[in-house]
């Protein structure tokens, strides 16, 4: 985490966003790949309503950790609210993987370890760039980069195939229709397509259920 | 250039919408757990997202920089084949593909630098337009 919170504080200055911006993002916002999605869109001026939308799609898999996440064990309510706000993909992995059982001081610690190494590495970031005179051309290719490792890990069985295409389809039709707004309208489209998918997936199976 | 009230607007909203995210489902857990449209989309759905922002950035790298698009592709394919045949490590394929892509930029931007201060007389062509 640390070395990507690196990256995360170069970028925001070489975005030429004041310094506070990478702090101020990894404390209101802690969640990784949308912090760096989100310095490109407040450097073009993005209306608030696409930072909206793209905040609840891109972090709507928050959603799925509350099915196994062991906040139950922590009693106090600030150490609760804690939890839930630090409940990062990094935290809710070290949960899901680990068998052991967990205490409410290793589980905040864990957290707070994790938010330390990216507030930290961020401004680390930001330190070097102050230091460092000039900027480097090319850098913002890293949140492609991480986005596509991100698909490429999502994409593992074949089971994926009908969203990947229903996902091009949709920025295609975005592209076509509206470039300017164009990942707003792909992400809309991409969920009208996913509850259209699921409407005809329900006709099917009940069909199947009384035809047989 | 954003100024602070906007960058400050960004960051509530960001902070509510994440914060929600996480926590509502806490409390409702029982309607999530018997939501087969949850279930279904939390299989259906992140693939996609992400494969939308992967489109969205390179075609946001591409804008900035338009004579370098085939560097872009160049430097996702490198990406991916690097995840694929590295053995799956973030860190390792973002690097590559990063420094690919900044080497590539800078290396061709330079070349074309180069081209132009050098003049008409060592690079006859230029004379004709």
């Amino acid at each position: 985490m640390y070395p990507l919170g690196v990256a995360f504080g170069l970028l925001v200055m070489q975005a030429g966003l004041p310094w506070w911006v990478a702090p101020a993002l990894s404390i209101a916002g802690f969640a990784g790949s949308l912090e760096l999605l989100l310095i490109g869109m407040m450097v073009a001026m993005t209306p608030l309503a696409t930072v909206a939308l793209t905040t609840l799609l891109v972090n709507f898999r928050h959603v799925f950790y509350a099915f196994s996440f062991p906040l139950s064990i922590v009693k106090n309510p600030l150490a609760k609210f804690y939890s839930l706000y630090a409940l990062i993909d990094e935290a809710y992995a070290v949960t899901a993987a680990s068998r052991e059982t967990w205490t409410p001081w290793r589980l905040l610690s864990m957290q707070l370890a994790f938010q330390c190494y990216w507030v930290f590495g961020g401004l680390t970031g930001v330190a070097i760039a102050a230091l460092t005179p000039g900027h480097i051309e090319g850098l913002e290719f890293a949140l492609c980069a991480l986005f596509i490792t991100l698909t490429l890990d999502a994409a593992r069985t074949r089971q994926q195939v009908p969203s990947i295409v229903l996902a091009g389809l949709s920025f295609t039709f975005a592209l076509i229709v509206s470039p300017d707004q164009a990942l707003f309208v792909a992400l809309v489209m991409f969920l009208l397509l996913l509850l259209v998918r699921f409407g005809l997936d329900r006709r099917r199976t009940r069909k199947v259920s009384t035809d047989a | 250039m954003p100024d602070t009230g906007y960058i400050l607007v960004i960051l509530a909203t960001v902070f509510v919408i994440t914060f929600a995210l996480r926590a509502v489902p806490f409390a409702a857990l029982k309607a999530l757990r018997d939501s087969t449209l949850v279930k279904v989309l939390s299989v259906w759905m992140p693939v996609g997202i992400l494969g939308i922002l992967a489109a969205s950035t390179l075609r946001g790298t591409i804008i900035a920089d338009p004579p370098s698009a085939s560097l872009a592709v160049v430097a996702v394919i490198t990406t991916a084949a690097t995840h694929l045949l590295g053995g799956r490590r973030t860190l390792l394929s973002v690097g590559v593909g990063t420094l690919t892509y900044v080497v590539l930029v800078n290396v061709f931007q330079w070349a074309w630098l180069l081209r132009r201060s050098s003049g008409p007389r060592s690079w006859p062509f230029l004379c004709i337009r």
